[in-house]
């Protein structure tokens, strides 16, 4: 067993150190403190974030990669590990969440030589498990993980705060913290909750059904997650160096540079985006498809292709941010604040580091955690088109696009659908949700209102 | 005594934000014909009054107590509907930022016109035509054609007199002026108060002043009110309030509003910056192709000087041109022509002939103090790290972290503020406060000249002493030389040695503080000083 | 103005030439014609006379940039990327693999994309202003929060769900409207509705949000408070004052829209089987059609640029602080 690093693991472990680093550094600063601690003083605020994370640690375990050569698997994540009892079995065709039978009549030979359309059992589920002893098992984990989590995390609280366990209990348990603690805790019990009673019941059941060709929905679903929070994080790490160099440069160095950063920006721009993207998608599939050599497996070549899309989308969604950031230094080197660093002779890289940049944090950050949902949907729509993820590649967008001619079937099979729209709607509100919090208090514009 | 009738009456007004109050209960009247002046410093709770009174306070904002009567009607228990019927009917309003205050995209006359439609039904015609006749009055050029004419295509002056023609349409009995004339250049001033006085004669007209200025009180009000902290701590007639103040806020509030004349020896010291037909011209580029087609004439051909130790004061109306003057000096813009030069240990140097590198060591020799404290300061550093900023990029001072910290702590308190406040933010200061941190960060690289521009006009009276006076003290200390730009004209006998005033780009007169003030040669100086008030027009030359 | 307007179409022009650069680099340059050649005809068993027949079929058997062997100034005119410029610049497309003449097609197809695009553009920003305006009114009520919640949850499903939740209950259980179609005149009505429900509702919870924080920017303003200190209603203030002012910033995003309702939406079209110019994007983008998404992506680009001279335009009419200048 070894650790195999794909490109896209690489990038999102780094990206998580970066953003380590930089929380480390910004957190210095009192005033950065200070925002952070008004944004998630909103429950609202604390619950997503909380179901983000939740979202981002499974896109994590995902991106944990080894390989197995002694049974011969191939490629798999630490994720894959957890749920190999879905991963590896395949029913025949479709089943109805808990079902114990196939969904569909099939022809078959019974012990007499008659004939008759019989619902064929499933293979690989346990129907002797007992629904309410299995869920009582698993809640009782569930309980089990969050009392411990809960207690490490009042310890911690109560350290830095220097008061006794007890006190801090209470205090969370009456509100009086600055953070609502309270619904944090909530926020993670129901969370644990229903992921331990989903993951215990997964050994006895496909509790979101099997798809066409018998994978079970929610391995496909948690599957996806990683690619859809990818995405949506890495296009921003592609997106954003482009749009805070340019904006930037284009705001304070005026004259040529503006011109040709502006032309540069508005003849991207002038392309629709989707059919960019398109377009470079298929020069992309074109290339592979004829150097067949670069790629060992179909994972790596995958995951090749989700870096690419993740570089055109970065390559396509840098405009809006540069534009804004553009006008916004434009308005900050006019302020007299810069003209005074301009009367001490300070250099212009010293300027932008500390009186530009510092300034338009506000800005970048709001894109951001903005873009983020943004890119998950993108994502759906891409695939839909087929210019999104490879085909072989978990995705909810791949999984969309399986299920449409689901809906139209007699009986209606709806699961796929079901679980790909819950999964990505969580996603995607929470995001939605933070980014609002974020704004409120970060933008001054939407403080006086 | 004959008794005058009553149009508003207040009684023990509370206003609060939360559980704060802003207002604590108070109460004045306004009588018919009269002139009543609100007068406070920021903060004092004026504007809030005169929004309470038309009902229009900002949301967060709640009436916690008290009675507004407009005559005997009270307003506070009308609904909202029938107080739109009182808004610019009965009591109309004009604010401070002519600029801002009118819709952009909807003809100036329209905008009049819309009061005359909502509260009198007039036809579109029979309202045009009454707001020519008020475009008239209010002496408006040519108000037949001004009707379709947008604001920004208006002057300020202009606008503050469309402004005064809305409030007036429906012939309402008060008039609540929010500092009318606060945004506007002192000449223009002069003028929208007269139409101001003239229009109460007139119509019999009662208008609630409310203003910071002393000088536009003793030009204005029957009589007085003086605010502070939410409260009314005096109220006199004018003559009495003027001759015999009673409190002693407001007769501090008296003494700062005029600082003390004290015309100044002018001893020969030798020049320390020479500038000489100074040009900085801004291309104006139109057309097909963007050519060059004139120039904005910013400053075009100053000359004058600055002695060692000494303060030039420039004073100038909005658009004359100083402020850029003082750019160029700094080499913040690029003069077109002419020559800056400054004498450095003894060489003489033409500034405009440098290079940024080249004018790197004349950096900590020049430096400068701004108009808004609250710009100035980068919001996302400290106090301590703003003042280093200089030291460290000029290499003036200690080059070790802990002896700029002592320097910096010698600094802070050397303006008046404590050490340990380089640790703070700046949002955490009041304006004058700032406006110390601006003057410690510039001394901080002991500079020769300090270009001061308009460093107390965003300041109160108080305030605006306190920082005059060190400003003063750290002259005399370190012989320093200050070029003062400012458009108010009360205070230059209080800091300047000499004086050149300024139009369009030109001086047009320049001399010692004593001789320009009594003697005026050039017209425009005389209109100038004519246009001041009274008060300040006494102690200018009194 | 006229003036104004020549200096804009200039603009154009090294944007034009900026697109088809970066079109050209897509698909030769990236990806070279003798990788086309060698997808189209099937990776494996090809020879090179047979990719060399192929470039010659499609007429790209020129050298890229710069033509070594032609005479004089066709070393660099008697080249792949000036053919191809050219021909773009005066809308020739070519043809598409199957052989048909994509300009025809692309004409023929802009008017079903319009029938649905159109109303959908038009209803969904008068809706959007109109709820966005109502909110306003209520600003800072139990009204304004949740709807405010409705939109934020209506942004974060995706449209694609829309149109099949939406297929699925009108036409599946309720049979209110056919399922997808397509007829030209008014006898096509009953196919349009339902995408254009869809495609307005699909826009409404971020058309709604962004709206009301257009409009809550501009109520907090100087003169909004001299409108009210006039007498005028908070109906006459909100219609006659905010709308009009906050209209000019909905110019810049509305207008310059407008021209690129002609290319269609993409999911729409291909879950509605409407034969516009989405679907026939999809079609080609599936089959692999270089020249007819080549063709798109510079018909979409050229659209774009009309639509932003036309926002500049609509600005010098409708801010009359920009008219005069």
């Amino acid at each position: 067993m070894s650790l195999t690093l794909l490109w896209t693991d690489g990038l999102i472990w780094g990206l998580i150190a970066a953003l380590a680093a930089w929380g480390r550094i910004v957190s210095r600063s009192v005033q950065v403190r200070r925002q952070w601690m008004q944004v998630f003083e909103s429950k609202v605020a604390m619950v997503s974030a909380i179901v983000l994370l939740f979202y981002v640690l499974l896109a994590l375990l995902d991106s944990i990669h080894f390989t197995q050569q002694e049974a011969g698997q191939g490629l798999q994540s630490v994720l894959d590990a957890l749920l190999a009892h879905l991963a590896t079995v395949q029913e025949r065709t479709y089943s109805a969440p808990f079902a114990l039978t196939e969904y569909n009549r099939t022809l078959q030979t019974l012990e007499d030589g008659t004939v008759a359309m019989l619902y064929q059992p499933l293979q690989h589920i346990n129907p002797a498990a007992s629904m309410l002893w299995e869920s009582g098992k698993a809640l009782l984990a569930g309980l089990l993980i969050f009392t411990l989590a809960t207690a490490v995390h009042l310890l911690w609280r109560s350290r830095v705060n220097d008061v006794s366990f007890v006190a801090q209990a209470r205090a969370v348990w009456q509100g009086r913290t600055q953070l609502p603690w309270k619904t944090a805790y909530l926020t993670v019990l129901l969370l644990l909750l229903a992921m331990s009673w989903l993951y215990q019941l997964s050994f006895s059941y496909h509790v979101l059904g099997t798809d066409k060709v018998g994978g079970d929905v929610l391995y496909e679903s948690l599957k996806s997650i990683r690619t859809g929070v990818l995405i949506g994080v890495l296009t921003t790490l592609v997106m954003l160096p482009v749009a805070l160099l340019l904006g930037i440069a284009a705001g304070l160095f005026k004259g040529w540079v503006d011109d040709v950063i502006q032309y540069l920006y508005t003849t991207l721009n002038s392309i629709p985006g989707v059919l960019l993207i398109a377009a470079a998608v298929l020069v992309m599939q074109v290339m592979i498809g004829n150097h067949p050599e670069w790629f060992s497996s179909t994972e790596e070549r995958a995951d090749m292709r989700l870096l690419f899309l993740v570089l055109i989308l970065g390559m396509t969604s840098w405009t809006g941010l540069c534009r804004l950031l553009r006008a916004e230094t434009l308005k900050i080197s006019q302020i007299e604040f810069v003209t005074a660093a301009r009367a001490f002779g300070v250099s212009r890289f010293t300027i932008i580091g500390r009186h530009i940049l510092p300034n338009v944090m506000h800005i970048v950050l709001i894109a951001v955690v903005l873009d983020f949902s943004g890119l998950v949907l993108a994502e759906a729509v891409l695939s839909y088109v087929g210019v999104g993820v490879d085909p072989t590649m978990h995705s909810w967008g791949n999984m969309i696009n399986q299920a449409r001619l689901e809906m139209a079937r007699e009986p209606m099979v709806w699961w796929s659908l079901f679980a790909a729209f819950i999964f990505m709607f969580c996603l995607v509100l929470a995001a939605n949700l933070f980014s609002d919090r974020v704004q409120r208090v970060l933008d001054p514009r939407s403080q006086t209102s | 005594m004959q008794v005058i009738p009553q149009v508003l009456q207040v009684e023990n007004l509370q206003i609060q934000v939360g559980e704060t109050p802003l207002l604590k209960g108070i109460s004045f009247e306004v009588r018919k014909g009269e002139i009543f002046a609100l007068v406070g410093e920021s903060g004092s709770g004026k504007s809030l009054t005169s929004l309470a009174i038309m009902r229009l306070l900002p949301e967060a904002l709640r009436i916690s107590g008290g009675r507004i009567n407009l005559h005997e009607q009270s307003l506070l228990t009308l609904t909202e509907q029938q107080m739109q019927a009182v808004r610019g009917k009965q009591v109309a309003m004009i604010f401070q930022e002519p600029m801002t205050s009118l819709n952009p995209v909807m003809k100036v006359g329209d905008q009049v016109a819309e009061v005359l439609r909502v509260h009198l039904r007039l036809s579109s015609k029979a309202a045009r035509a009454k707001v020519v006749a008020l475009f008239e009055e209010v002496g408006i050029p040519d108000a037949a054609n001004r009707y379709d004419w947008y604001p920004h295509q208006l002057s300020g002056g202009q606008k503050q007199r469309v402004m005064i023609a809305m409030a007036l349409a429906c012939e309402p009995e008060l008039l609540i002026a929010d500092e009318p004339t606060t945004a506007l250049d002192v000449t223009i001033q002069a003028q929208v108060l007269q139409l101001l006085k003239q229009i109460r004669e007139q119509r019999g007209l009662s208008i609630l002043f409310i203003t910071h200025d002393m000088g536009v009180v003793h030009e204005m009000a029957d009589r007085v009110a003086v605010m502070r902290q939410g409260e009314i701590v005096e109220q006199a007639d004018k003559a009495h309030f003027f001759s015999h103040p009673q409190h002693p806020y407001t007769q501090k509030l008296l003494a700062d509003a005029v600082p003390e004349r004290r015309y100044r020896q002018i001893e020969e010291t030798a020049a320390l910056l020479e500038v000489n037909d100074l040009k900085v011209h801004f291309p104006i580029k139109k057309g097909l192709f963007q050519r060059t087609v004139g120039y904005v004439k910013a400053v075009d051909g100053v000359t004058l000087e600055i002695p060692r130790g000494q303060t030039l004061a420039l004073v100038g109306e909005s658009g004359s041109g100083k402020s850029t003057i003082g750019q160029a000096i700094l080499k913040l813009v690029n003069a077109t022509g002419g020559k800056v030069s400054y004498r450095a240990d003894g060489v003489e140097v033409d500034l405009t002939r440098l290079n940024e590198k080249q004018m790197r060591p004349l950096r900590r020799k020049v430096q400068v103090i701004f108009q808004d404290p609250f710009s100035a300061l980068n919001p996302r550093m400290t106090i301590g790290e703003i003042i280093r900023e200089g030291m460290t990029s000029l290499k003036v001072g200690p080059k070790d972290r802990a002896g700029q910290d002592g320097r910096i702590e010698e600094l802070l308190m050397q303006v008046g503020l404590l050490p340990e406040h380089k640790y703070r933010y700046p949002h955490e200061f009041s304006g004058g406060q700032r406006q110390r941190i601006g003057i410690a960060r510039a001394l901080a690289v002991e500079p020769e000249l300090i270009i001061c521009d308009e460093p107390t006009s965003a300041l109160d009276v108080s305030v605006r002493a306190q920082v005059l006076a060190l400003l003063e003290s750290l002259q005399q200390q370190y012989q320093m030389s200050y070029l003062f730009i400012t458009h108010d004209l009360s205070i230059i006998p209080a800091i300047a040695h000499r004086v050149a005033v300024m139009q369009k780009g030109r001086i047009v007169e320049q001399g010692a503080v004593e001789a320009i003030m009594r003697r005026p040669q050039h017209p425009y100086t005389q209109q100038l000083l004519a246009s001041a008030p009274q008060l300040v027009r006494d102690a200018l030359a009194g | 103005m006229l003036a104004y307007i020549i200096r804009r179409l200039l603009f154009a022009v090294p944007i034009l030439i900026g697109v088809n650069l970066i079109t050209f680099a897509l698909f030769f340059m990236v990806n070279t014609p003798e990788d086309m050649a060698r997808a189209q005809l099937g990776a494996k068993q090809t020879t090179p006379e047979m990719i060399a027949a192929w470039k010659a079929d499609h007429g790209y058997d020129k050298p890229l940039f710069f033509n070594g062997e032609a005479p004089g100034l066709s070393k660099i005119s008697d080249t792949l990327f000036v053919e191809e410029s050219l021909k773009l610049f005066v809308f020739d497309f070519g043809q598409s693999d199957s052989g048909r003449q994509i300009s025809a097609d692309i004409y023929e197809r802009m008017w079903p994309s319009l029938q649905i695009a159109l109303p959908t553009f038009v209803i969904a920003l008068v809706t959007n202003i109109a709820l966005a305006l109502l909110i306003v009114l209520f600003r800072g009520s139990v009204l304004d929060t949740a709807s405010m919640m409705v939109a934020v949850a209506i942004m974060s499903v995706s449209g694609l769900f829309y149109i099949i939740a939406g297929q699925l209950l009108f036409s599946k259980i309720w049979h209110w409207v056919p399922i997808s179609g397509y007829e030209g005149g008014w006898d096509g009505l009953k196919f349009v509705v339902l995408p254009v429900v869809i495609g307005v509702f699909a826009g409404l919870g971020s058309g709604v949000r962004w709206y009301r924080s257009l409009f809550l920017e501009e109520i907090n303003k100087d003169y909004v408070r001299t409108a009210r200190a006039k007498g005028l209603s908070e109906i006459k203030v909100l219609f006659g004052h905010v709308l009009q002012n906050g209209l000019l910033p909905i110019l810049t995003g509305v207008v310059v829209v407008i021209p690129t309702l002609f290319m269609g939406s993409l999911i729409m079209e291909s879950f509605f089987g409407i034969p516009g110019l989405g679907s026939y994007t999809i079609d080609a983008i599936n089959a692999q059609d270089f020249a007819i998404v080549k063709a798109m992506v510079f018909l979409g680009s050229v659209l774009y640029i009309v639509g932003l001279i036309l926002t500049d335009i609509s600005y010098t009419y409708f801010d009359p602080r920009v008219r005069l200048q």
